[in-house]
């Protein structure tokens, strides 16, 4: 018997609408556990760099994580993953919510979409009838219209739909797909889902989920529970209040927004806004909140309310809003509260990413401004600055005129606009829109995450390590007191030393060493639960979570009846770590891509900059220029990895990284039909 | 005589509006009736369902009541506060209109049993698992007659009196005694 996973996968074929139940291997499970790592392998394995994002060669594959559906809180996440077309790189993102867990209900561990249906359709599973079907009457539907008009037309109020909107059916290059409470944004995933033409995957299960040792299981999952309500009933004290709690950031639940607004830059990423959360803004916001968010919501069996139904019309729900969505348009075009959440309501329905989209139409308002976009670009476009918003929105997700340069996102938009708009695509991380932050001094451990995270999203690599020293010493020994989710107590010493002036300050504190260590351990628990499917909420993100690194082997082993312990899952956290790069550094991607934007920060340090990476990349085992070296990949049992990349040149004997092989001068700038 | 007695009523308080949704009740209490205990998870053999329809902001946890043969002729709707809903809605009867509250692999209906085990439990595990508190437990003592302690024989003949009355059957005992 298999435990937690199913042990089958669904191959969908949809250039011949072929339909496979595929039995998976047992020891891709001890190499790489799940959702990530085996959707990593599985890319490795059967999508070569030469394969575009809209080939019809590019898998899209909906993982779950190994632990999902079990009692585990959190354990809902489906890891969801294609070539990108923003990136162009292995793109992964992920989703919450119910989906997951009703597919593993259904018997499946993942569904490996490949080739092109020559027809709109959505996928229909429910157990072992899983089936394609017309979806040409929901061209154009809202990704929650879509979802309903399923879930009546199959007469099943409960599956779980993820689907896309009009900006994913017409390929735009940050479409999301949508999944109700939950969604996978980033990357473009929904463009190739569009592409694809796939409009939507329905599923409902009846199936069982098996542990393996299950009194200890349920002693760990009922310790966590604990836990859990001591941790809300005793939030961390001197960390800004969304952060105090468990969970993403508290967005829905808390009012109080001073530090996002001051803190963030607003527009196009550029405006600093101190004194801007003033008595009268924050009654008025607070008074949008509580009357348009009707409840707080949560994903399948997690305690955690981090998502919140809005009401934007007669409706009691109109659509469901998570995190940080809640504040980028609102930022992006300068305006208040209410309208961010009015908009965002269109750009769910639409399925595109809250980080990128408000961000591109900022983009392209400040090119007009300069003189590079013109009124003849956008004709028709409303004068009111909401209204131009929303008349944005709706050029891209239609791809109609400006809209369609501007639906690649901006640094493609820049590229294919030219003038000069290059300077205004400011603010991406290998070609991808960043949160809109601008700060003053180089943070060491931020530079490295946000160069080396591949994921290309802070908040998936960034966690427990506070992401600023406390003022005093006293309230530094107070936080580490039952910091027991360290490594080890140097960590605890790291932080106790690390003060906000004077030697011990960023830039030069932490040491190099201790960066590379913080910034090490944040990574590996995100990579550990990327292969559970247990929500960052619960573990990598908030500070002092109900699971970390010494329970966590013992909860996946006593759910899957693996034997892991913290050196073992370590060991496998970097496989599976390494596999993502791989794929990465096979398409191109080298070291000159891993950097913050320029304007990250005031007061850079090149030469500290160099260091860090310098060092950083040894640490990982990686050569100078980021790639695994053969010692490194063979102890990770990524034998196969080595010898491709010493036929491509990547990497060579003596590993000397070749300074420009023709295998990255190929891919990374590769032409895109 | 009768005398009364004090007797423990068990109560499941369902506030709906502090549902969140999650669903861990099902999971669960799923997880806590599988053979062995906790060795599988499957919410569509939990006895109790959380009813959604999160664009309606729906959310009624609902335990599963008697099995009922047949179902209901007509189905009402309610209105409460500006939401719709299906009678079903609150329904906890296993029955033929629909797939709920019953084993996905036999069919046979299943029945919320308060999750009685030994040694007992303080609360429900739906309960315990609930941290949204839309699920609280109470113990509540009610004046209950108390039963007449019936025999197996008193039983017999009684039924046998009701039947043929009792003078038929004392002539019959008299008879057959001879």
């Amino acid at each position: 018997m298999r435990y937690a996973e199913t042990g089958f996968n669904l191959e969908v074929d949809l250039t011949r609408g072929n339909i496979e139940r595929v039995p998976t291997d047992p020891r891709l499970t001890e190499l790489h556990l799940g959702g990530l790592g085996t959707n990593a392998r599985l890319f490795w394995d059967r999508v070569p760099p030469e394969v575009q994002p809209f080939s019809p060669d590019n898998l899209l594959v909906f993982g779950t994580g190994i632990l999902v559906g079990t009692p585990a809180p959190g354990t809902n996440r489906t890891i969801v993953s294609c070539i990108s077309p923003q990136t162009r790189l292995f793109g992964f993102s992920m989703m919450g919510g119910f989906w997951g867990p009703e597919l593993k209900h259904a018997g499946y561990d993942k569904v490996i979409i490949r080739g092109k249906s020559p027809e709109l359709v959505y996928l229909w599973i429910k157990d072992d009838k899983v089936e394609l079907r017309d979806a040409s009457h929901l061209r154009g539907l809202g990704t929650l219209e879509s979802a309903e008009v399923i879930r009546q037309e199959l007469d099943e109020p409960h599956a779980a739909v993820a689907s896309i909107g009009l900006a994913g059916e017409n390929r735009v290059f940050f479409a999301s797909i949508e999944q109700g409470r939950s969604s996978a944004s980033r990357l473009g995933l929904g463009a190739v889902m569009g592409d694809k033409k796939l409009k939507a995957i329905a599923v409902r299960g009846s199936g069982d989920i098996n542990i393996a040792r299950p009194a200890e299981y349920m002693e760990i999952c009922n310790e966590a529970l604990r836990y859990i309500v001591h941790r809300e009933k005793n939030p961390i004290e001197g960390v800004m209040p969304i952060l105090r709690g468990l969970g993403s950031p508290q967005e829905m639940a808390i009012h109080d927004e001073k530090w996002h607004t001051e803190n963030f830059a607003w527009g196009n990423a550029r405006v600093r806004r101190k004194g801007f959360w003033t008595k009268e803004i924050s009654e008025q916001w607070t008074n949008t909140m509580e009357t348009m968010r009707t409840r707080l919501l949560s994903c399948h069996n997690c305690p955690m309310k981090c998502g919140a139904a809005i009401s934007v019309d007669t409706r009691l729900c109109s659509y469901m809003m998570k995190c940080f969505s809640k504040l980028t348009y609102t930022m992006g075009a300068f305006s208040d509260l209410e309208f961010g959440l009015r908009i965002a309501q269109k750009a769910t329905e639409h399925g595109v990413d809250a980080f990128s989209a408000p961000q591109t139409m900022a983009f392209a308002l400040e090119l007009l401004e300069a003189g590079i976009l013109t009124e003849q670009d956008m004709p028709g476009m409303p004068l009111d600055n909401e209204g131009r918003f929303y008349w944005l929105l709706d050029r891209i997700v239609r791809r109609e005129g400006i809209g369609d340069i501007l639906a690649d996102g901006t640094y493609w938009a820049a590229r294919a606009i030219g003038k000069g708009a290059e300077e205004y695509a400011h603010n991406n991380i290998k070609k991808t829109e960043q949160l809109p932050l601008k700060l003053g001094m180089l943070n060491p451990m931020y530079y490295l995450m946000y160069s080396t995270g591949e994921k290309v999203n802070i908040t998936q690599i960034e966690g427990n390590f506070p992401q600023a020293p406390f003022p005093t010493r006293e309230e530094r020994e107070e936080f580490v007191k039952d910091w027991v989710h360290v490594p080890d107590d140097r960590f605890k010493k790291w932080f106790v030393d690390w003060e906000l002036r004077g030697k011990n300050s960023i830039p030069h504190y932490p040491p190099i060493d201790a960066t590379c260590e913080i910034v090490n351990w944040q990574e590996k628990l995100h990579y550990i639960d990327d292969c559970t499917g247990m929500c960052a909420g619960l573990s990598s993100f908030p500070y002092k979570p109900p699971f970390h690194i010494h329970n966590l082997p013992r909860l996946i082993s006593a759910g899957t009846g693996l034997d892991l312990d913290e050196d073992s899952l370590t060991h496998l956290t970097r496989r599976n770590r390494d596999l993502v790069r791989a794929n990465n550094l096979r398409r191109g991607m080298t070291r000159k891509d891993e950097e913050p934007p320029a304007d990250h920060w005031k007061r850079r340090f090149p030469e500290l900059e160099t260091r860090l990476k310098d060092e950083y990349y040894k640490f990982k085992g990686w050569n100078n220029d980021g790639v695994p070296t053969r010692e490194s990949l063979l102890e990770l049992d990524l034998e196969f990895v080595a010898k491709d990349f010493m036929e491509r040149g990547i990497l060579r004997d003596g590993q000397d990284p070749p300074a420009d092989s023709e295998a990255s001068k190929a891919s990374s700038e590769g032409s895109e039909s | 005589m009768t005398r009364a007695k004090k007797k423990v009523i068990k109560i499941i308080n369902i506030n709906a509006d502090k549902c969140n949704g999650c669903r861990a009740c099902e999971i669960i209490c799923s997880s806590f009736h599988a053979t062995p205990r906790y060795s599988s998870t499957n919410p569509a053999r939990s006895r109790i369902r959380v009813i959604r329809d999160p664009l309606a902001d729906i959310y009624i946890p609902v335990y599963a009541g008697e099995y009922t043969a047949a179902e209901c002729a007509g189905r009402d709707k309610y209105t409460i506060g500006g939401k719709e809903y299906d009678e079903c809605a609150f329904c906890r009867a296993s029955c033929p209109s629909r797939d709920v509250f019953k084993e996905p692999d036999s069919g046979l209906p299943l029945k919320c049993d308060m999750c009685e085990s030994d040694p007992s439990l303080d609360e429900p595990m739906c309960v315990q698992w609930c941290l949204a508190d839309a699920l609280t437990y109470e113990e509540r003592e009610e004046e209950a007659p108390e039963e007449r302690i019936v025999g197996e024989l008193d039983a017999g003949l009684e039924a046998l009196a009701n039947k043929h009355g009792w003078q038929q059957l004392m002539d019959a005992m008299s008879r057959m005694s001879k």
